[in-house]
């Protein structure tokens, strides 16, 4: 058994395209095993489906990082200052004032050496008081000196400031800087832009707007009228590269979706495919045994099951019952049970049926359900063995179209899902190509890697291909 | 010999029209598990009566709260005729006539362009767009199939073969994903061809222009699937005439000395083109109803399209009524072959099989 089992093997890796599908295979399931263990599923919906408050600190619609490395111009990457985690560049002081004030000042500096403005600027706080609010004052210094005054605000216990929003800002800064450089800035040039801009004649259009590189400072000056006063506050500069997969436009890591779509694509193809051939060949036969009335009622059956339209039905199905993806898999299984493979099988069988071995097994007595799995069975099993591969790709797509028809599992983070989102949010239009091809690449790689084993196994199998 | 044939087709035609009557039955089951099949007769009937109550001159006189009182009478009167008072299965079976009947009812939502919400008509109207997308993909594929499959049989194991060979399994993805790279290069990037549609807004108005404006939409979809479903097609009839080519009559022809274009002709793609029309048949209409994902990613105003916005909107009329249409359909090309095989085949014509 074990030198057959060697044998088949060598046989297979003979032909190149079985040996690099049957690898990525490997990585594939490898890459599944990772992903339930290292984020359970619950927690993988849960973060999926948290929505964007959790996901806050992530920039929007973000290219993954590594296009850093094949591009000359450096995209910035999100930084997070925060005076509740103390470390260089951050600083915080609250002194009692004549035991009736506070005096507050938190101070933020960081090193921007990246060849584009970030995305967003946000500023978080977090504080703690009796009654009395503190009053915030924000500063911004360029690294050439330049100050700016960003706002001045009385904060509440839980507080933020969208500085890339703030309207009022970017008219005002860019008097400032039209001043400064003596030309009007005649476009509607973003705060983000503003704030981090060389401020010469080439700010004057979008195109031109050079990144002044070096540190920058971004400080905060207030007031208490009380002494038992904390302010907590959490600078974040948005970048536009995140993780190794990049985000949505839900802020969402992708990545996440991508790892866990890998156990879910695989499972549904695997099972689906080997449980429907199967269930197939048991119906064949079964209908080849016996003949007479089961053979006429089963054959009937198959032929309700071949007009039925599958994917509409499938559709019908899952938009009523609002089911999840196991059972969508169940679902499948049953309308696809009685397919047209069926036929197949029993045609096959229906000439295994008049071998002598056959005949022999009848002979001693053996029962009709020991002769179909047993005998019958057995048989036929290598020679579907391709087939049963080869499907696989197909209920892969099968789940990545219902996800597009928005019909999957509303929780499961697939691969189909990412594409159906970026779809929706018009990532073709909008230029967001990765967040399309990350999971159709995904896709293309596991569906050609069943589809190169099988062609592979095919020709093992069915060696009449081979020769002809 | 006559009357063989003739019961021959009758019993095949009989057995296909059941088939279709259990297969849209169990649509009905399918569709009434959560309710909806009774949600929207009621709604239908509750719409004619307030209409023709509203609409009879002989209740003018009657206020508000009076029309309302009538309409309600005559609704749960009207409930208790069609058997709302009954249990489902008795129900089931009036559904099944009308299904059957082709009187789909009416849509909930959704209407067609010229504003009817008759579920025939909004069907038959997106039918067309449909059929002329997909027979014309299914036509090329057919031809690049069988030419480039005949070709290839006869240069066995040349550099062109094993390519085909090789480029088989990219036919695992499926037309539509392919159509994603396509508008991605070709709409998004190029900026050559529109990202989908059927025609340019506003339509052209002289013919001409609006037939190359269809045309100009169509090449993406098509060359998506071209590009899906071509080298399968290939590797598939070429194996397949290979096997053919190895038979004994085959070897036979060649020792006579007749030249390689007639056994091409006769030997070889004669005896083989039955399964291979019936293969192309089958597939044609399975295209016209499996073809959602590609209308969607394509935006393309066709039969899947709909199915899409149906399933989307909950319109189930207009579903059941989708798949009771397309089992007609397969029923009736089901039918055809049989027709055409009996007439060509002699061992059907004569039972003899």
């Amino acid at each position: 058994m074990a030198s057959r089992a060697k044998r088949f093997f060598e046989q297979l890796l003979f032909y190149r395209s079985a040996a690099i599908g049957l690898a990525i295979i490997l990585v594939l399931v490898g890459i599944s095993v990772y992903a339930i263990f290292a984020i359970p599923y619950d927690e993988a919906v849960r973060l999926w489906r948290a929505g964007e408050q959790h996901w806050l600190s992530n920039p929007r619609n973000a290219l993954p990082s590594w296009v850093n490395i094949f591009s000359s111009k450096k995209l910035p990457e999100t930084i997070i200052l925060d005076t509740s985690e103390p470390k260089p560049g951050v600083s915080k002081a609250i002194v009692p004032v004549l035991e009736r004030f506070s005096r507050i000042r938190i101070e933020f500096s960081f090193d921007y050496q990246y060849d584009d403005f970030p995305s967003e600027l946000n500023l978080f706080f977090k504080s703690r008081f009796n009654a009395s609010a503190p009053q915030l004052t924000v500063h911004w210094a360029k690294p050439n000196g330049e100050e700016y005054v960003l706002n001045t605000m009385i904060i509440s216990r839980e507080d933020k400031y969208y500085i890339s929003n703030d309207d009022r800002l970017a008219r005002e800064l860019r008097g400032l800087i039209s001043a400064k450089v003596n030309r009007t800035i005649e476009y509607d040039a973003p705060v983000t832009l503003l704030l981090f801009a060389e401020e010469d004649a080439s700010i004057l259009n979008p195109s031109t707007a050079k990144v002044m590189k070096g540190t920058y400072r971004l400080w905060i000056e207030g007031m208490a009228f009380e002494t038992n006063v904390d302010v907590d506050a959490r600078l974040i500069v948005y970048g536009k590269v995140y993780g190794w997969a990049g985000t949505d436009h839900l802020r969402r890591d992708i990545g996440i979706a991508l790892l866990w779509g890998t156990p879910i694509a695989l499972s549904f193809g695997v099972v689906a495919s080997v449980s429907i051939a199967l269930i197939q060949m048991f119906i064949g036969a079964v209908s080849a045994w016996f003949l007479g009335r089961v053979d006429t009622v089963l054959q009937r059956l198959t032929e309700v099951f071949m007009v039925l339209p599958f994917l509409p039905v499938v559709i019908m199905i899952s938009t009523f019952y609002k089911i999840n993806i196991w059972v969508l898999l169940l679902v499948v299984i049953g309308l696809t049970a009685f397919g047209s493979g069926v036929k197949n099988y029993r045609a096959m069988f229906l000439q295994i049926k008049e071998f002598p071995y056959v005949e022999a097994a009848r002979a001693y007595g053996a029962g009709s359900f020991r002769i179909i799995a047993r005998y019958l069975i057995p048989k036929v099993l290598p020679t579907i063995i391709p087939s049963m591969v080869l499907s696989v790709p197909d209920f892969v797509f099968l789940e990545a179209a219902l996800a597009i028809l928005g019909l999957g599992d509303p929780l499961a983070p697939t691969w189909g899902k990412i594409i159906d989102d970026a779809f929706t949010y018009g990532a073709l239009y909008k230029g967001l190509y990765y967040w399309v091809l990350e999971p159709s690449v995904l896709l293309a790689i596991t569906s050609l890697s069943f589809a190169m084993l099988g062609f592979a196994l095919d020709k093992i199998f069915n060696p009449r291909l081979k020769e002809a | 010999m006559l009357p063989k044939l003739a019961g021959h087709l009758a019993k095949r035609g009989i057995i296909l029209l059941l088939t279709v009557v259990v297969a849209v039955y169990v649509t009905i089951w399918i569709a009434n598990m959560g309710g909806y099949v009774d949600e929207i007769v009621k709604g239908e009937v509750y719409l004619s009566i307030s209409q023709s109550v509203r609409q009879n001159p002989a209740y003018r006189h009657l206020n508000e709260t009076q029309v309302r009182e009538l309409i309600d009478a005559l609704y749960a009167n009207e409930l208790k005729r069609i058997g709302f008072d009954k249990p489902f299965i008795y129900r089931s079976f009036a559904y099944l006539k009308d299904a059957i009947t082709l009187s789909l009812g009416r849509a909930l939502w959704i209407s067609s362009a010229s504003g009817s919400k008759s579920v025939y008509i909004i069907i038959t109207e997106r039918l067309p767009n449909t059929v002329l997308l997909f027979t014309t993909t299914q036509l090329l594929l057919f031809f690049i199939g069988l030419f480039v499959g005949l070709f290839l049989s006869r240069r066995y194991g040349s550099v062109a073969d094993r390519l085909a060979v090789m480029l088989a399994p990219l036919s695992s993805l499926p037309g539509w994903f392919y159509g994603i790279f396509l508008i991605l290069i070709f709409a998004s990037y190029l900026r050559l061809l529109p990202y989908g549609g059927m025609v340019d807004v506003p339509p052209p108005t002289d013919s001409l222009s609006y037939a190359l404006s269809v045309l100009k939409h169509m090449t993406l979809p098509v060359l998506s699937w071209l590009v899906a479903y071509s080298f399968i097609n290939i590797y598939v009839r070429r194996t397949f005439f290979l096997m053919f080519s190895s038979e004994d009559y085959v070897e036979l022809a060649k020792a006579k000395g007749l030249p390689e274009s007639v056994i091409q002709r006769r030997y070889v793609l004669r005896p083989t083109l039955p399964p291979i029309i019936t293969d192309f048949s089958l597939s044609l209409i399975a295209s016209w109803m499996g073809a959602i994902i590609t209308e969607r990613v394509f935006n393309w105003p066709g039969i899947g399209s709909l199915l899409y916005s149906a399933s989307v909107m909950f319109d189930t009329p207009v579903l059941v009524g989708l798949v009771v249409i397309y089992a007609y359909l397969l029923a009736v090309t089901v039918f055809t072959l049989e027709v055409v095989y009996a007439i060509l085949d002699p061992r059907i014509r004569m039972g003899g099989a």
